[in-house]
């Protein structure tokens, strides 16, 4: 390879790339520090004008002390240099630096790679639809950057024309690449503190205000699409987390030895099984969100012994789950008697008049016992409230007897632990009731203003049975959806209560492209890559068979976009194709026309080198003559087609 | 072992002159290569991949795909920014040893595909960048610095790109039959004329007295009412003196021999004799030239001078 000439910058490009600069940077300024930002935006300033001034870039000791000087703050703001925060920070600190020193068109390579790669660091922190879009605008804009650096002076939309044409031609590659390539489940060594942060969903623990955060966020836990036939609204409880420990404040998921969990749970379903597929968004614990109570888990997945189902591994990443579940059960009617006693267990001396409350149903019925906390909330006036007010030592005493305003989770908590007073085994379960079809793509939307918490108590003879203290209160809650239960005051999210028409449908619109993008995008992982290449057809794809395609169409494809692209050269119009064919029969015959001859002058040669031709020829010439140059043109070209046939043949003329 | 190692670059790039023209680039032709910023690009792809793969990007892997798709595609339009061109070589004009030949070279671009950014080079040269736009011809000028007198040959010339994105090379080695005549390299510094011969009869070297024909530099010689002070006024202070020149009369002759040049070998004769032609045409005299094996009449103007520079470019004693 030949050594690269230092090739000065041409100061018309530097405008391209102090563009492209600012336009990969712009989006990282939201999460980068203030004064990195500011720094940032200084040098972008100064570069411009520099260059309107064509002033000279700073000397070298300045670039020298201001890289040793960032790398510096960024070390202390991040206490490392490595990870994915502070590596971003050093990538956005090297552009705007190698700005001040672009000199030559080596630099302004330089410039454009780093924007290439800053492009891929923004997907750490959004990989929306928008930033797909933007994705898209600024690899146009880097590519026409390099094409600008590379073809010389031309109109910026002719580059960028150009550029955008190179970029649909590298679609079909894109593509291939894109199913074909095979994917591997990272990640490829382990993440750095910084990979995960703000997410939301449920906790692995219930206190007053726990789910009550939750619903602030209209933000999507999942989206489930039923085979056929979906169970009615009051029956949507999607089970979560089961905390079966309480120790007066919150309640919790008690430690058990994995070995325990094996014994799988016994569940008589009495009605219709619902199959169903869930794309679960990435909420880092292990549990899955199931319609009560699954009985076909999806695969790698498993019961716990309180009937939750937990992934092998916490889901880091959106992920489809296929599951079945029944809505008619009865479950679990041989119960553990350890598990059992657990679900009696109460920390001894708070809630005192709660307590004395039950010791008075203690006599009764399992059943009876929970008709009359039931009854409790239905009759005295409890208030189902976003907004409680504040509780203390003896939450549950208060709640009860006292303020009587709760939102679900005050509700399950003051429920069970009436019912293990009362001597009745309860366990409080999280997770979502309840979500909207979504018309577009039918896919049922459960957002985390659907969460909820209830009840389960063990009855002889029945199992596990599910009660909502909450639907005693506010029955609207179950069978119309929180915007339903909450009076108009209370604080919901706007996306949550839509009430215009219009409105519902664009974001229904929106979010069902959203869970597209999320399918075809975000969740194209191993699994979905070999679900998709067998509805192909091609059932055992292994990486192999995947390469070897790949490396097919690839070829495929670069020779069709070579093809396409080829230069084409115009066929000489139809005077000239006959003039040719004229003097290729004239060459056949001994004279041959040089390329510097004009067709009336060759005629004089042909005349005087073989006489027998000499009228032909010059009746051929005259035409192509006044084909070319000839302002009006009658029937010359049929004339000079035929001179062509007129020549004496070959052999009478040797 | 230096053969063994030439033989392969000499088979696959097949050095060998182009007797044929035009020259037409086809894919034997055509070479094409990664660039330095495309293995800097390939580098960077790698890494994002990895990324991608790391934290689980789709949008990465996306991007990381397309910047593929995009280099693939650079690759293709690189090499056919060079494909089908046909190439016609010129006549160089000569030039004194030292100095750069230009040689031409026609590009002639058939197809409906503007070409850009073509850089012409011949080896170790410096390079000349042209676009050829759709179905149009471009000349341009090669140029290498003529080493020696003689006829000089230059070899082949590279022909490369970069365009569109600089990620890929894709050059070829076209090798016209150029030739060019180089003239010795003339010693410019003041030399008497060889009036001493007896066959100039005027001392001012061929000058008359009549006409004014421009100006010189002014040598001890000269007398001072010849000189041109307000041209020398109009320049900066430092100048040497001008003198004016004149001519009239005009039927002296001037003898410019092999003897009379009083070199340390050959070569420095070959050169002083050229900077004798140089001047003797400059101040409009009628010289001829006599070396060795050659002599030729008196006479002046452009064609007289190409003649006796020719006549010491390919000067050959041993001949």
């Amino acid at each position: 390879m030949k050594r690269v000439a230092r090739v000065e910058l041409d100061h018309e490009t530097i405008p391209w790339l102090l563009a492209v600069a600012a336009g990969t940077v712009a989006p990282h300024m939201a999460h980068l520090p203030w004064w990195l930002t500011g720094l940032v935006v200084v040098i972008l300033l100064w570069r411009t004008g520099l260059w309107q001034q064509r002033r000279p870039l700073p000397h070298r000791g300045w670039r020298v002390l201001l890289v040793v000087g960032c790398v510096a703050a960024i070390t202390w703001q991040f206490r490392t240099l490595f990870g994915r925060d502070a590596g971003v920070a050093l990538l956005v600190v090297f552009m705007a630096l190698k700005l001040l020193e672009m000199n030559t068109r080596r630099d302004a390579i330089v410039v454009v790679i780093l924007g290439y790669f800053l492009l891929l660091t923004h997907y750490f922190y959004s990989q929306s639809i928008a930033t797909g879009v933007w994705l898209l605008m600024m690899v146009t804009g880097l590519t026409a950057t390099l094409l600008r650096l590379h073809g010389g002076a031309q109109p910026p939309p002719a580059v960028i024309r150009q550029a955008g044409w190179m970029l649909v031609q590298a679609l079909p590659f894109m593509l291939v690449l894109y199913l074909l390539f095979p994917r591997v489940t990272g990640p490829l060594w382990g993440l750095p503190q910084d990979a995960y942060t703000g997410v939301s969903g449920l906790a692995d623990h219930l206190a007053p205000g726990s789910i009550s955060r939750l619903i602030q966020s209209g933000a999507i836990a999942f989206r489930s699409r039923f085979a056929d036939g979906q169970p009615e609204q009051s029956e949507l409880y999607w089970r979560g987390p089961v905390f079966d420990s309480f120790d007066g404040q919150t309640w919790r998921a008690r430690a058990r030895p994995a070995v325990a969990s094996s014994v799988p749970p016994q569940i008589e379903s009495r009605g219709k099984a619902y199959a169903y597929t869930t794309l679960l968004e990435a909420h880092h614990q292990r549990w899955l969100l199931a319609l009560d109570v699954p009985t076909v888990l999806p695969a790698g997945s498993r019961w716990a012994p309180t009937l939750e189902v937990l992934a092998s591994e916490p889901v880091r990443l959106r992920n489809r789950f296929s599951f079945e579940s029944t809505t008619a059960y009865r479950v679990n009617r041989f119960e553990s008697p350890a598990l059992l006693d657990e679900a009696l267990a109460l920390p001894p001396t708070v809630n005192p008049r709660a307590r004395a409350l039950a010791e008075e149903w203690r006599s009764r019925s399992p059943g009876k016992i929970v008709d009359a906390a039931l009854s409790l909330f239905r009759e005295q006036p409890f208030r189902y409230t976003l907004q409680p007010p504040l509780l203390g030592r003896d939450g549950i005493d208060q709640f009860l007897f006292d303020t009587r305003q709760g939102f679900c989770e005050h509700y399950a908590s003051a429920f069970v632990f009436l019912m293990r007073a009362a001597g009745v085994p309860a366990r409080v379960v999280a997770g979502y009731q309840g979500g909207e079809i979504n018309p577009v793509d039918g896919y049922l939307t459960v957002r985390q203003s659907d969460a909820h918490a209830w009840a389960e108590v063990w009855i002889e003879g029945r199992g596990w049975l599910r009660v909502d203290p909450t639907a005693a209160v506010a029955p609207s809650r179950v069978e119309q959806g929180i915007v339903a239960a909450l009076p108009a005051a209370e604080p919901l999210p706007v996306l949550v209560r839509l009430d215009a028409d219009w409105l519902r449908e664009w974001r229904n619109r929106w979010e069902a492209a959203n869970s597209t993008w999320n399918l075809w995008v975000l969740g194209y992982n191993p699994q979905r890559q070999r679900e998709v290449l067998s509805r192909f057809g091609w059932a055992d794809a292994d990486w192999r068979g995947m390469s070897a395609a790949l490396a097919v169409l690839c070829a495929l494809a670069l020779a069709i976009v070579a093809w396409w692209t080829r230069p084409v050269i115009p066929r000489p119009d139809s005077a000239r194709r006959a003039w040719r064919q004229f003097c290729n029969e004239l060459r056949r015959r001994g004279v041959q026309l040089r390329t510097w001859e004009g067709p009336l002058a060759f005629a004089e040669r042909v005349a005087d080198e073989q006489p027998a031709l000499a009228t032909v020829t010059r009746e051929a010439a005259g035409c192509y003559a006044t084909l070319c140059y000839g302002r009006e043109v009658d029937d010359e070209l049929r004339r000079l087609q035929r001179c062509r046939l007129r020549l004496p043949l070959r052999r009478r003329c040797e | 072992m230096k053969f063994r190692r030439e033989a392969f670059p000499r088979w696959l790039f097949r050095r060998v002159p182009d007797r044929q023209t035009p020259i037409i680039l086809r894919q034997r032709r055509i070479f094409i290569l990664p660039s330095g910023a495309g293995l800097l690009f390939a580098v960077a792809v790698a890494l994002m991949l990895i990324g991608a793969i790391n934290y689980n990007l789709g949008l990465g892997h996306a991007l990381v795909f397309l910047l593929v798709g995009v280099a693939l595609v650079a690759m293709v339009h690189t090499f056919r920014n060079l494909f089908a061109l046909r190439l016609t070589p010129g006549h160089a004009e000569p030039v004194f040893a030292g100095e750069p030949a230009r040689f031409p070279l026609r590009i002639d671009n058939r197809s409906r595909l503007p070409r850009r950014a073509i850089e012409l080079a011949f080896a170790g040269q410096p390079n000349v960048s042209v676009d050829v736009p759709a179905g149009a011809q471009v000349s341009a000028f090669v140029s290498h610095v003529a080493p020696q007198r003689g006829f000089f040959e230059p070899g082949p010339v590279t022909l490369a790109t970069r365009y569109p994105l600089g990620l890929f090379r894709a050059w070829s080695y076209p090798f016209p039959v150029w030739s060019c005549v180089v003239y010795p390299k003339p010693v410019h510094r003041p030399l008497p004329l060889p009036t001493v011969s007896g066959l100039v009869e005027q001392d001012h070297h061929g000058e008359g007295q009549d006409d004014f024909a421009g100006l010189r530099q002014r040598q001890d010689s000269d007398p001072t009412r010849h000189i041109a002070w307000k041209a020398v006024a109009r320049r900066a202070d430092e100048q040497p003196l001008l003198v004016k020149q004149f001519t009239g009369g005009g039927t002296e002759e001037l003898w410019l021999r092999w003897s009379l040049a009083a070199g340390a070998d050959d070569e420095d004769r070959l050169s002083i004799l050229a900077g004798w032609v140089l001047a003797a045409e400059r101040q409009h005299a009628r010289y001829g030239l006599e070396l060795p094996d050659l002599r030729i009449a008196p006479a002046r103007g452009a064609a007289h001078r190409a003649a006796c520079l020719r006549a010491l470019a390919l000067f050959d004693r041993s001949a």
